[in-house]
């Protein structure tokens, strides 16, 4: 019990330590700059190379990560001096949100930016900058409070407790709602109180996710229910990376038997490419669940032909870095050899509870 | 001569108001144009032979009838020049086909036309007589009041008096009212007055308009290029006819002398030479030619090497006198001219001078703009089917010399010739000699590398201006959002401006674009 309390203690300081070390980087930023102009010399900003020739595979942290190329981001340089401005204005930016503990999002950038006649041509520009500070300051964009629109969703028996102004200190649980709660801010930086389940499940569609619920799947497998609404976002495989760690459960992804269902099962345990320079945003020890290809078979499950299109993204996978194991290359054959895709409401051919009376036991005992 | 009696035979006045479109007097609006463009070169003609600066008072005044569309108008044009012997006053205004430009130099009209069908024209179409008052410089002032009968082609003095000349004044005055579509003619005029101002700079012309605008050309050098001198003309461009003529008038009696006086550039040594290759014997009597021997003789030229035309008969304009109109009427930032040497086209011979301007009053945006010239006069019509449209849209490639289609750019031809190869009788436009062609591209290429120059020198610091406004924008804002990261006051970045342009060289080196 006591080890228990100092544990939570020391969670509880986490965003607030987190916040420091991105303020503090910031001004390092700041400093480096200042500095060079103070020393009549052109700023600029060093920071690894994000093109796809510097994105490596790393078998070690189970990730991509960028190579030891280098761009080095020049005033002097007249192509470079606009978006080492727009680098530097969003670092000042993003300095007020986190010193005045508020948020943002990706457009709400794009627009700020207007204010100071900085303004972007477009979103994808001021996104591709926020980007670009990232990989200087080697912290995620919620780390300094920007967050995505789409936002996914937590169901379970875990008691959190807020950080954000206004609500510090106080605890909420996560089952206290039955459509689930919103994976935004407030949740991201909120610290893990009490947790009573002892495994998370996540869940690529809504529909399944609401039917978890009702079939009380928490309950029944002691499980945090997460709802990655399609491709997961940052916030959310940070969040499953956090409970992995913090709390030590093993995280299962259900997704659709297809290439892009599968694939977003292995963004949660590899990452992705466009985060190679960002850390702890993936689960390596998350196992993908279902549901397989070899389950369309094994569980007669109702299915559609592949397309030409999903042919060609599963021989892109194949060669993949992320599909290496051996669960990966045996999926992407069959898929290739049934030529069928089954989506997880398949399962309801066999009535609305089968899928989690049956099959899903059997799949965590065939996971272990 | 004699040629004059050839066409007086025909009624040469019957003949011209009967082809009147020839002469360019097609429709009341054409009439105006072409009245007061021929007036006009005249005028200039008349002072040029003699190196007198020109200064030049046309007036034009609306008289009856509307507005808008075909009305009565009031021609008046006073000039400076050498006058007219009060004796040929009737003829040279009451004859068609009478004039001083029969012989080969280099002068704006070719048949002492244009001066005349103004006045048939204003005749026909009102019924009025002219009024000239002309004196070459001693004590009296002549002034004929005239009409032209044109069944013989013959002038009717309807008065004649006489002014003493106190001030030795010489020069012409010529009145009288012809029928026009001014506003329809107005923009034409205008743009003519203005090109001939840049194709004479040396001349002062005062326009007042029917409306009682006034407008002033001014001079911008007193300068002259050197008059024409007259020339023989030379075997190449002679045909079976003119040698005829030149044979009935010829006093030589054996063919050596005919041709060594008759031609241009041929001498004794020539002469005999070409007389051995055509079997002609030197002795002959140019009189006793039979028609196929004439023949032969006018074929052989065509075969024969001789020497090529000289131009002291052209009067070009020179590099100078060009820039200085260019400048004067259109205030450009850039000019470069070039004179050609003299070539020649089969027999005649010529000279091309260009102009190439950037800038000022030159339009934008239409692509290259061409002003055309022969023998000083502009060309106005028909502009697409000249030797120099094709050259200026094709012949040139402009985007080699930097030129974009978006620049205010305008290109000067100017070609001076004993005969001006035009295409037609109409005289708007020159035919594509590829002598001629190849002479305007060539030295259109000359200029276009100066413009070219110029443009890369303007480019280059439109280029330093946009990077000077791009640092000039961002760097203060680095310095600004750097310090409140830090938390420190705002660097000068002054000191680095400064450093802008010199940093150009490094900028590619930079590095690797993410």
């Amino acid at each position: 019990m006591k080890n228990k309390k100092t544990k939570a203690a020391k969670r509880s300081n986490r965003a607030e330590e987190k916040r420091t070390v991105v303020l503090s980087s910031l001004k390092d930023l700041g400093e480096q700059l200042y500095a060079q102009l103070s020393h009549k010399q052109w700023p600029a900003v060093k920071m690894p190379s994000r093109s796809i020739t510097n994105i490596n595979y790393d078998k070690h942290v189970r990730q991509y990560v960028l190579g030891d190329h280098y761009v080095n981001r020049s005033a002097r340089n007249i192509r470079h001096v606009r978006p080492l401005t727009q680098l530097v204005w969003t670092g000042s930016f993003v300095n007020e949100l986190s010193s005045e503990r508020k948020t943002s999002t990706l457009r709400d950038v794009f627009y700020s930016a207007q204010a100071y006649e900085m303004s972007f041509t477009d979103q994808a520009e001021s996104d591709d900058i926020i980007t670009d500070l990232e990989t200087v300051l080697g912290h995620s964009r919620e780390d300094f409070n920007v967050f995505p629109e789409e936002r996914s969703a937590i169901f379970g028996d875990l008691t959190i407790q807020y950080t954000v102004p206004g609500y510090e200190g106080k605890t909420l649980n996560l089952s206290s709602h039955p459509d689930g709660m919103m994976i935004g801010p407030a949740l991201t930086n909120a610290e893990f109180v009490e947790c009573k389940a002892d495994k998370i499940i996540a869940i690529e569609k809504g529909g399944l996710f609401t039917r978890f619920i009702e079939e009380r799947v928490h309950e029944k497998f002691k499980a945090l229910l997460i709802h990655t609404a399609g491709q997961a976002p940052r916030a959310t495989r940070a969040l499953l990376r956090r409970m992995n760690n913090e709390l030590g459960l093993p995280v299962y992804i259900f997704c659709d038997a297809d290439p892009w269902g599968m694939h977003i099962a292995n963004v949660i345990i590899s990452g992705s490419a466009n985060a190679a320079h960002l850390r702890d945003l993936n689960t390596p020890d998350a196992k993908w669940a279902g549901v397989w290809a070899s389950d369309i078979v094994d569980y007669k499950l109702p299915s559609d032909p592949l397309t030409d299109l999903d042919i060609k993204r599963l021989y892109e996978l194949d060669k993949d870095p992320r599909y290496e194991g051996k669960l990966w290359k045996q999926e992407i054959q069959t898929f290739l050899k049934v030529k069928r895709k089954s989506e997880q409401e398949a399962f309801s051919r066999y009535g609305l509870a089968y899928i989690v009376d049956k099959y899903l036991p059997a799949k965590l005992k065939e996971l272990g | 001569m004699s040629l004059q009696e050839v066409f007086q035979e025909i009624s040469a006045a019957d003949f011209f108001y009967r082809n009147r479109d020839i002469a360019g007097f097609t429709n009341p609006s054409r009439a105006i144009y072409s009245t007061i463009r021929e007036l006009v070169e005249n005028s200039l003609d008349a002072c040029e032979i003699r190196e007198i600066p020109p200064e030049i008072y046309l007036r034009v005044s609306h008289e009856s009838g509307p507005t808008e569309g075909p009305g009565i108008y009031r021609v008046h044009i006073e000039d400076n020049g050498i006058g007219i012997p009060a004796d040929i006053v009737p003829s040279a205004f009451g004859q068609v086909l009478f004039g001083s430009k029969y012989k080969l130099r280099q002068t704006r009209g070719t048949f002492g036309l244009g001066g005349k069908m103004a006045l048939l024209y204003g005749q026909i179409t009102t019924h009025g007589k002219a009024t000239i008052t002309s004196s070459v410089g001693p004590t009296k002032i002549h002034q004929y009041e005239l009409a032209i009968d044109i069944q013989k082609n013959r002038p009717l003095i309807l008065n004649h008096r006489t002014i003493p000349n106190q001030d030795r004044w010489h020069g012409t005055v010529i009145e009288f009212s012809t029928e026009a579509d001014y506003t329809r003619a107005m923009p034409k005029i205008l743009e003519y007055l203005m090109q001939t101002a840049i194709v004479a700079p040396y001349a002062s012309i005062t326009y007042v308009d029917p409306r009682g605008r006034l407008y002033r050309f001014d001079r911008a050098t007193l300068k002259m290029p050197k008059p024409p001198l007259e020339t023989l003309p030379h075997p190449y461009g002679v045909d079976v006819e003119t040698m005829r003529r030149l044979i009935d008038v010829a006093k030589e009696h054996t063919m050596v002398d005919f041709l060594k006086n008759n031609f241009h550039r041929v001498g004794k040594t020539i002469a005999t030479s070409f007389l051995q290759q055509v079997n002609i014997p030197n002795k002959k009597n140019p009189k006793k030619l039979t028609p196929d021997e004439i023949v032969q003789l006018v074929n052989g030229m065509k075969n024969f090497k001789f020497l090529p035309p000289d131009a002291s008969c052209l009067s070009p304009l020179g590099e100078e006198l060009l820039e200085a109109g260019i400048r004067k009427e259109l205030s450009p930032e850039f000019v470069s001219v070039y004179q050609r040497k003299p070539s020649a086209y089969s027999g005649f011979p010529f000279i091309i001078e260009v102009g190439v301007a950037y800038g000022g009053q030159i339009e934008q945006g239409q692509g290259v703009k061409l002003f055309r010239f022969a023998n000083k006069i502009p060309l106005l019509f028909d502009e697409a089917s000249d030797v120099s449209w094709k050259v200026v849209n094709g012949g040139i490639d402009w985007r080699h010399y930097k030129v974009s289609p978006d620049m205010p750019i305008a290109v000067f031809v100017h070609i001076c010739s004993t005969k001006v190869p035009y295409k037609t009788v109409g005289k708007e436009f020159i035919a594509d000699r590829p002598d001629v062609e190849r002479e305007i591209v060539n030295a259109l290429r000359e200029v276009s590398r100066q413009l070219s120059l110029f443009l890369s020198k303007k480019i280059n610091l439109a280029h330093d201006k946009r990077r000077l406004d791009v640092f000039e924008k961002y760097l203060p804002k680095i310095a600004t959002f750097s310090a409140k990261l830090a938390k420190k006051k705002p660097v000068d970045v002054t000191p680095l401006l400064k450093g802008v342009l010199r940093h150009e060289e490094q900028e590619d080196e930079g590095s690797e674009e993410i």
